[in-house]
């Protein structure tokens, strides 16, 4: 999949206040269609809120979401899924007393027109429609190495498989904008790898474009490009990984004085 | 013998009520304090029918169960939209339950608080066994559709459901209709097994009864708090010898099940999967 120079996604001044907290300042950026571009910042910086605003969770206070130059601003969380943004969360929540399985289908469910009456009559079209869902639920399972655990209850799963499962249910969504929220946290420096891989791989497989905050510098190094970093709410500096490393700015608010990014 | 006919078949009509209530709390995770006045709904409206207008008992059954559904858009829609915490829905339908009871006292056509006597009583056990053969089966199918996965995926989690896709408010609303409209029906069947109604049977206590047997026998559970359901309404009978006890041994059964087995007798499973794989798996034989 290649990167182009087509924007997919930008947002546009954004800005949202809690109170007197200014989470995020008249940010703006840009997502590349087919590109993995990374959000990086200290704690606090308002990464997770950005992607909070974009998904609906919160209104802005005020600035413009733009998806395939689409105002999407403030609209329903399940809106914005419907026009192919999907995302993880930070601290992973998934439907934990479900099975893997199910935690797949109910996005691949909500995707369906089903008829009421049939369902409740348990016609034979609803049966078929359940099994064929349960079918593509289990291959995408499968895509991301999860399906031994098809049957397992989702808060049994260890962490790192957690996190797959959410990327998974986040898929079925059929977005073309996937956002993960910290996806190597709690993951040593071999799963975070794996992860790094699994993603590159996900982005060809799916033809998504990703949207990655993460704290692994290796992870972000590696496979994003551009990298956006903010600080206090506001855009730092944005550029190729090398350029990000280098810019004094980022060194400074990011890293502390003197260190190098590796 | 026709004593203990008319216990299970009053145990058949709680369950009814029941099954609709664990639609509601134990899958889509909502607490409802309020759940008799749709059953009082479906009591009123199908005996007013069969009273004075002499409508056919089924229709009368329907319309009753038609009423509860609609009476409950009137308290979801505001409480609902505004994403009420469970809790605080709880306070807020008790209110609304209270206050529906309040106009079945005043009302003419109702009779007032002295309540309705000299319904036909053409609530028989098979009928009640009939309805409560396809109210399970329509709960089941329920909980396997796109709607019944969607309340499931709110119960786990409200924000990552609506990142899933799933409609919340929307979502919400429907279960609540769904367990009125169980409630109706079951309202329905006991107007025309009693054959007298009265405003002070479907108050916060009944409500209460309700939740408890939800509760008890477990989230998440169909045939959990249909069992506890049946429990609680023998067990009084059964008990009636011991006479004031058998209250006390009613609160000391709920107590022991809270404390031994806090997610109800069956959370989050049901008597099937005790000897069978409840999750279909499609691609076991790949493995």
């Amino acid at each position: 999949m290649n990167v182009s120079t087509e924007k997919l996604f930008s947002a546009r001044g954004l800005t949202k206040h809690f109170d007197g907290i200014r989470a995020v300042d008249s940010f703006s950026f840009d997502v590349a269609e087919g590109s993995i571009t990374g959000i990086i910042g200290p704690n606090g910086a308002g990464k997770t809120t950005v992607f909070n605003v974009v998904t609906g969770i919160y209104r802005p206070t005020s600035g413009k979401v733009l998806f395939r130059s689409e105002n999407i601003t403030g609209l329903r969380p399940d809106r914005v899924v419907r026009k192919g943004i999907a995302r993880t969360f930070q601290n992973i929540r998934l439907f934990n007393r479900r099975t893997c399985l199910d935690n797949v289908i109910t996005p691949l469910f909500q995707r369906e027109r089903c008829s009421f009456t049939g369902s409740l009559l348990g016609t034979p079209g609803a049966r078929r429609l359940e099994r064929d869902l349960y079918e593509r639920a289990f291959e995408l399972l499968r895509a991301l190495g999860l399906e031994r655990f098809a049957s397992m209850q989702a808060n049994n799963l260890p962490y790192g498989l957690q996190r797959k499962l959410e990327i998974a249910r986040a898929l079925a969504t059929e977005p073309s904008l996937l956002l993960l929220d910290e996806p190597a946290a709690g993951m040593n420096p071999g799963e975070t790898r794996g992860l790094a891989n699994l993603i590159a791989e996900v982005r060809e497989k799916f033809r998504v474009t990703i949207l990655l905050i993460e704290h692994h510098m290796d992870l972000v190094m590696n496979i994003c490009s551009p990298i956006v970093v903010m600080n206090f709410g506001t855009l730092l500096a944005r550029g190729t990984p090398d350029e990000v490393r280098s810019n004094p700015d980022v060194v400074a608010a990011y890293l502390g004085k003197g260190k190098d990014l590796r | 013998m026709d004593y203990i006919l008319s216990i299970v078949v009053l145990a058949c009509i709680n369950m009814i009520a029941v099954l609709g209530l664990s639609i509601f709390t134990g899958f889509t995770g909502l607490f409802s304090l309020g759940h008799a006045a749709f059953v009082g709904v479906g009591a009123y409206t199908s005996a007013i029918l069969t009273y004075y207008y002499s409508i056919p008992f089924p229709l009368a059954l329907a319309a009753g169960a038609a009423a509860a559904g609609a009476v409950s858009l009137v308290i979801g829609i505001p409480t609902l939209r505004a994403k009420l915490r469970s809790d605080y829905f709880a306070i807020a339908i008790l209110g609304f339950g209270e206050a529906l009871r309040v106009i079945l006292e005043n009302l003419d056509i109702t009779n007032g608080a002295r309540g309705l006597p000299g319904i036909d009583s053409f609530t028989t056990l098979p009928v009640v066994l009939l309805c409560l053969a396809v109210g399970i089966l329509v709960a089941r199918n329920f909980l396997r559709s796109r709607w019944g996965v969607a309340c499931i995926a709110i119960r786990e989690d409200p924000i990552a459901a609506e990142m899933a896709g799933v409609r919340l408010f929307q979502t919400r609303l429907l279960s609540l209709v769904v367990s009125a409209v169980y409630c109706g029906l079951s309202g329905g069947l006991l107007a025309h097994f009693l054959s007298f109604i009265q405003p002070v049977m479907f108050t916060l206590l009944q409500s209460t009864q309700l939740l408890a047997a939800v509760i008890a026998g477990g989230m998440g559970s169909i045939t959990g708090p249909l069992i506890a359901s049946f429990v609680f309404i023998a067990l009084p009978e059964a008990l009636r010898v011991a006479q004031m006890w058998r209250l006390v041994a009613y609160g000391l059964l709920l107590v022991l099940i809270m404390v031994y087995r806090p997610q109800g007798l069956m959370g989050y499973s049901e008597l099937s999967s005790l000897w069978r794989r409840k999750v279909p798996e499609p691609g076991r034989r790949q493995l």
